[in-house]
């Protein structure tokens, strides 16, 4: 038996024994995804048990170095963790921006302390972050931000206004671009700063979207004091940070237009909605656009297969991100447009027992942010054009 | 299998892109138009001397066996070069059905002459001006000897020049029937056949053949007599495919030369290519182009292993490939602007061969519909 059959083995035993009942299946209401941090909110005891559990194995982090908490898993071990975590529809036990963003930023950036300091308390799921990006003036155009940090000697004073901080209020600590030379232009002068959300001066306010959740806050940061230990990199090096989050902001995002394996086609929501006639969906404009998605979708599907391959084999052109960000987030934008046809008037129910209290146009308009949020469309066709095909 | 060439199917579109951009250019495509001919003899013969003819030819029949995903390459690479050769009508139709169809006896004698390029074949399915292959009303009737074909076939590609035609017949049932067609080796100067050449918008052309009681004896039979469609449809699978991957060479080509358009055009003062309404077609357009690269390897691939779902996937890239194909060609025309109306410039040769690429044996909306069906919706 190869030493990977030995860990398949040795991971689906584990698992069997330590995954608990409510965890394995996928999760179904909205929210209910555990978030850790200082204020964690648990759906169940399970729910805290599975992330506890999972976290002692460093398995909420698993390709992340033992010495930070992780799990020191290589490519191929995580994939088999994968796998028989999928096996056994086994919930994540921990979502976090943490373990997605920060900590491998800190990983290919950070400085020994800065690793020792935060990675280990992201893997427990102790410590819950947010980003700092955005600001009012500073959307598509990031790097025209404007938060100051006045440089005080061994620590800054940070000034400014943060904008579409991904679950502001409930963070512990935020991850933030901020101008540190305000002579320098746009992409000069900026610096990656971390700081306790509880520290004087930071005050979060939730922003009401149009489907009527707020997933966001505005962060407004007045005279607050960050330590010069807590810049990840270089002072005024930080835009290469910010970059290398974004491309990964993107592929998380560009994911969106991927179905799930297990969860339904559009095509069965269709036939569930609209009922078959002569063995054809039973409106056939609705049919011919469900098969444009379909097939819109596999193509979507293979291309993420194939970059993913060609990376594996050194054959990537890279810088495919902005692509795949582009396209998966408009693929899930027609996706729910067509979801919400399939029901006519009663998908426009907002508060009913039958609609779920509104779950299909809920999700429907949250799915509008998805082309703007981690960089527009827009923004996306400005990188293909000028990064793949140099037009400038 | 990892969705990536491996290196001798690296090596083979390399191959082909530096013979086919050497002697089979646009360059050559405007002096066949000029002479009247479909293709250049000389050209296949030289196709055939590097084993082109031979790729889909299984090894013990002379061939070498290489499969979908490679023989892709070149098609992939001809429709760059609006490459015009009997590739596609024999050794990628002709070969097929009767690797897939035909007896011992059959294969024998026939596969090895196609790839040594002593034999061209023409194969001839559709009756009316949409592809349907179930759809077939020319009747063979039993006689004495063998049997007595009647009927029309339409859009055979190469079915003029073809030195052996293979014709889709009914020899029970009525047309929507997938049982009872049977597949006929036809010599195309027997009595009653009748060969008509239409040039096509592609400077290409197809033909219309009508057989007025052809009479062939039992051994014209490929197959078993009223089992043919399976063959049919496994080589119509194989024939899209292919068709989906000379597509995506026309998508690539019309693609680079237009954003090299973009790079040297200047209006107002500056480079077209400055203009953010065009930055945001090009980058929409190369992303289109991406997914139909997955899908066009993908669906050789699942040819190549036998994957059960390889007719869906095949349906899939046609599909996809005739969308992406009509907006590459459509764009290149439109940000070439008035050259790309011109004839003198080559960019709007590539809608012209693109529609009939696209509409023969299934567009999208009958490859949309079949996905649908299969799918049970």
């Amino acid at each position: 038996m190869t030493d990977l059959q030995v860990f398949r083995d040795e991971t689906r035993q584990w698992l069997e024994q330590n995954c608990p009942p409510s965890m394995r299946s996928p999760i179904n209401i909205d929210g209910s995804q555990c978030w850790g941090g200082r204020n964690a909110v648990f759906f169940s005891d399970e729910q805290k048990l599975w992330m506890e559990r999972m976290a002692a194995k460093g398995w909420t982090a698993p390709t992340w170095p033992i010495e930070y908490g992780g799990g020191g898993l290589n490519k191929a071990q995580a994939k088999v963790l994968r796998e028989e975590m999928g096996n056994l529809n086994a919930r994540s036990p921990l979502d976090s921006f943490g373990i997605w963003m920060i900590g491998p930023a800190l990983l290919k950036f950070g400085s020994d302390a800065l690793k020792k300091q935060h990675l280990p308390p992201i893997v427990r799921g102790e410590i819950r972050w947010c980003q700092g990006y955005s600001e009012p003036n500073a959307g598509s155009d990031l790097a025209g931000l404007q938060t100051k940090a006045a440089d005080m000697g061994d620590h800054f004073i940070v000034n400014g206004q943060k904008v579409w901080t991904s679950y502001g209020d409930k963070s512990d600590w935020m991850f933030c671009l901020v101008r540190t030379d305000p002579e320098a232009k746009m992409q000069s002068g900026i610096s990656l700063v971390l700081f306790d959300m509880t520290t004087p001066g930071v005050t979060p306010k939730p922003i009401k979207l149009i489907s009527g959740s707020s997933p966001f806050c505005e962060t407004f940061l007045d005279d607050v004091r960050v330590e010069k230990n807590q810049v990840v990199g270089e002072i005024n090096q930080g835009w290469t940070i910010a970059k290398y989050l974004l491309t990964h902001e993107r592929e998380m995002i560009g994911g969106f237009g991927l179905t799930d394996a297990g969860s339904q086609s559009l095509a069965e929501y269709a036939v569930d909605a609209l009922g078959i006639t002569q063995g054809r969906l039973a409106n056939t404009l609705l049919r011919s656009d469900v098969i444009r998605w379909e097939i819109d979708a596999a193509a979507f599907a293979m291309t993420a297969e194939r970059v993913t391959d060609e990376v594996k084999s050194g054959q990537g052109v890279g810088a495919t991100s902005a692509m795949l960000k582009y396209y998966g987030t408009e693929l899930n934008k027609r996706r729910y447009e067509l979801m919400m046809k399939f029901h006519g008037n009663d998908a426009m129910e907002w508060e009913s027992e039958a609609s779920n209290e509104g779950w299909l146009p809920r999700t429907w308009l949250r799915t509008k942010g998805n082309s703007i949020e981690g960089g527009t469309s827009e923004i996306q066709l400005n990188i293909i054009a000028k990064n793949i095909l140099g037009l400038g | 299998m990892a969705l990536v060439l491996n290196q001798e199917q690296q090596m083979l579109k390399e191959s082909a892109q530096g013979f086919l951009s050497e002697f089979a250019s646009i360059t050559e495509l405007r002096r066949l138009r000029d002479v009247d001919d479909d293709y250049s003899p000389e050209l296949w013969g030289q196709m055939v001397d590097m084993g082109w003819a031979a790729i889909l030819v299984p090894e013990n029949h002379g061939g070498l066996g290489f499969g979908q995903v490679g023989m892709g390459q070149i098609v992939e690479q001809s429709g760059r070069t609006l490459t015009a050769s009997p590739l596609f009508s024999t050794a990628i139709l002709g070969a097929s059905i009767i690797n897939l169809a035909g007896s011992s006896e059959q294969k024998a004698r026939l596969l090895p002459a196609i790839a040594e390029g002593q034999l061209t074949t023409a194969l001839a399915v559709d009756e009316s001006g949409h592809h349907a292959p179930a759809n077939m009303s020319l009747v063979a009737d039993k006689t004495a000897s063998g049997f007595r074909l009647t009927g029309v076939k339409r859009s055979v590609v190469d079915g003029h020049s073809a030195s052996q035609l293979i014709v889709a017949a009914r020899t029970a049932g009525e047309a929507g029937d997938s049982r009872g067609i049977s597949l006929f080796l036809v010599d195309p100067s027997a009595a009653g056949v009748t060969v008509e050449r239409i040039p096509t918008v592609d400077s290409r052309s197809v033909a219309s053949i009508s057989f007025d009681g052809v009479d062939v004896d039992l051994g014209a039979l490929l197959g078993e007599e009223g089992d043919g469609f399976a063959a049919l449809s496994a080589t119509l699978d194989i024939a899209n495919a292919h068709l989906a991957a000379e597509l995506l060479g026309i998508c690539s080509e019309a693609f680079e030369r237009t954003l090299q358009y973009l790079k040297e055009r200047r209006q107002f003062g500056v480079l077209i290519g400055s203009f953010q309404a065009l930055q945001h077609r090009a980058a929409h357009w190369w992303s289109e182009i991406e997914l139909a690269k997955s899908l066009v390897l993908k669906s050789l691939q699942a040819l190549d292993d036998g994957n059960l779902r390889a007719p869906a996937l095949v349906s899939i890239s046609k599909a996809k490939l005739c969308e992406v194909a009509e907006l590459s060609s459509n764009e290149a025309i439109q940000m070439h602007a008035g050259v790309g109306m011109t004839d003198e410039y080559d960019v709007g040769f590539f809608a012209k061969r693109a529609r009939p690429a696209q509409a023969l044996f299934g567009g999208y909306a009958y490859h949309g519909d079949r996905l649908a069906s299969m799918s049970g919706y």
